[in-house]
């Protein structure tokens, strides 16, 4: 007996010490000097949460959990060294198989045999746990699939679909709330995972690649909330905090993603984004523009004193951050001060734009958030934009008509000069004209982002041979 | 019983609170890192799951918690990978040779 809560209070000690190691592996991660540090400190702290879980007293089969780890090691090895264009994709995956895990233990612990039946909170938890868990599933392989491009990127939307999403919600919130009050009625417990998933399905059918970063971090947040649910059912602290942790963060996030794109959080909350994004019946108006080839803009640039790039998906997209980094490299060289001005919504995930260019090996401390950088536009010689288009379009601070009105924007109009880098005139993502290109201050530079960039380099190189 | 469920209570309440506030520190050049940490520490929740499949109470606890298994453990092992390799990348001004 005396062994056995030996064995208890051993195991109870390594969780304790593992929750420490995940608050100060959070704490670390605040800055990148320290943030590897952050993640041995998780590491280190999973390792022994696991350990101490397989001394408990009650498991009598190690076979199956032997066999699962190693199956699990198999598969994450690849999903740790993917691309880092496909960190998006791989991000919505990976909260889809934490939200299975969740869900699955629930259901399991729903059907356990037990003594003395469950209390009506505890179902009431369970519920909550398998329904956050079960949307969380089929939103983010939808997420995952429209970011892979496997699905259509572009947002579905049809009539009453607000209507049919928050029905289907309801639903599931109704027989979970019947289930609860008649816990004998175990029948209905099918149909707490099976509405959820189909909601979830229907939950991104109607959002679009740029909202991606808030689904992202709004899903995060929802996979994080049902592994805080399951600690209650079990009854374990460590879960009840990882998930709280986890929760906060995705929370965090997604707010951070609204604000950034002006939308409500309660918007953002009910899956109504992406919605009535009246198509630009524009009739294709010959407005000037003023274009500009890589030689022009070669020696625009490489005679200014300070450039702001900022990045866009389109980058992305066209792969030309190493193209991006020449550029850096050849303008540092004469001595330009370039900076890289980041939107919190650049990109398909919250940060993304960072992690490609740090990739492509830009110093950290040139990536500035669009607030430590608009401050400085009015005394930038160049701002370069390349594949963004929205998060720099002025209609946002002065068109009150503008959908995109109120939505911060990173302020390259008042930059001397703007080049915009970009394959043809078509609308941006949210299908809203963009009059930063019709500036006099504005030089458009079409091609595809990578191409011209490449140019421009060439003609930098070229100019200091002479 | 209920002393568990009040005392689970005020821990999720504290660990919300400490959660936002540590995570409002985190610098936005991190936040594509940071969910791939919090992923991988989120599936903690393999702890249950291995406790399922080893109690074998049921075939079915048993199928569910080992699949479950997997699931976490892949995200627990991607999820600190990447993480690490792309923490890796961030290098400041000074480090840098071209």
């Amino acid at each position: 007996m005396s062994g056995i809560l030996g064995s208890d209070l051993l195991i109870e000690i390594t969780y304790l010490i593992a929750t420490a190691l995940f608050v100060f592996s959070l704490m670390w991660m605040s800055s990148p000097t320290t943030a590897r540090r952050g993640v041995f400190a998780g590491e280190i702290g999973m390792v022994l949460a696991i350990a101490g879980t397989l001394l408990h007293h009650g498991i009598v089969d190690y076979k199956l959990i032997l066999i699962a780890l190693v199956l699990g090691t198999i598969i994450g090895i690849p999903l740790g060294k993917v691309q880092m264009t496909a960190v998006p994709q791989r991000t919505a995956l990976s909260h889809a198989f934490g939200a299975l895990c969740v869900t699955l233990v629930g259901t399991a612990e729903f059907y356990l045999p037990r003594e003395t039946p469950m209390s009506r909170f505890m179902i009431a938890v369970l519920c909550m746990e398998v329904i956050l868990g079960a949307l969380t599933i089929t939103g983010s392989l939808m997420a995952a699939g429209k970011l892979q491009e496997w699905l259509p990127q572009r947002p579905i939307t049809y009539k009453g679909q607000n209507f049919v999403n928050l029905g289907l919600l309801g639903i599931a919130i109704i027989v979970a709330v019947i289930l609860v009050m008649h816990p004998e009625r175990t029948q209905l417990f099918p149909a707490i995972v099976a509405i959820p998933l189909v909601f979830g399905v229907m939950m991104i059918v109607p959002i679009g690649g740029a909202d991606m970063p808030t689904v992202i971090s709004l899903l995060n947040s929802y996979a994080g909330l049902s592994a805080a649910a399951m600690g209650f059912v079990l009854n374990s602290k460590l879960l009840i905090i990882a998930g709280a942790l986890d929760g906060a963060s995705g929370f965090i996030l997604s707010m951070n993603m609204s604000k950034a794109m002006n939308r409500s959080f309660s918007n953002v909350l009910f899956g109504a984004f992406g919605q009535e994004q009246v198509a630009a019946g524009g009739t294709a108006e010959a407005k000037p523009v003023r274009s500009a080839t890589a030689e022009e803009a070669a020696a625009i640039l490489s005679a200014a004193n300070k450039v702001v790039i900022v990045p866009g998906y389109g980058m992305a997209v066209a792969q030309a951050q190493h193209k991006v980094r020449e550029l850096f490299d050849g303008l540092t060289k004469r001595g330009v001060d370039v900076k890289f001005g980041i939107h919190p919504v650049a990109g398909r995930m919250p940060g993304h734009m960072n992690v490609l260019l740090a990739e492509a090996d830009i110093p950290y401390d040139k990536l500035l958030d669009m607030d430590e950088i608009n401050g400085d536009f009015p005394q930038t010689d160049v701002a370069l934009i390349i594949g963004a288009n929205d998060v720099t379009n002025p209609a946002a601070r002065n068109e009150p008509s503008s959908p995109i009105y109120g939505m911060p924007i990173l302020d390259v109009d008042k930059a001397r000069t703007v080049m915009v880098i970009k394959r043809g005139m078509g609308a941006g993502f949210a299908g809203i004209e963009n009059p930063l290109y019709f500036l006099d201050r504005t030089l458009m530079l079409f091609g595809d982002a990578k191409g011209f960039v490449g140019n421009i380099v060439r003609e930098l190189s070229g100019g200091a041979g002479h | 019983m209920k002393m568990d469920l009040l005392t689970s209570l005020y821990v999720f309440m504290l660990a919300a609170f400490i959660g936002f506030e540590v995570i409002k520190r985190i610098t936005p050049l991190l936040h594509t890192p940071l969910m791939s940490l919090t992923n991988a520490l989120d599936a903690i929740a393999v702890v249950g799951a291995i406790i399922l499949a080893g109690e074998h109470k049921t075939t079915l606890a048993a199928i569910l918690g080992t699949i479950a298994i997997v699931s976490a453990t892949s995200n627990i092992v991607g999820g600190f990978l990447i993480t690490d390799r792309m923490l890796k990348m961030f290098k400041p001004s000074g480090a840098k040779k071209a």
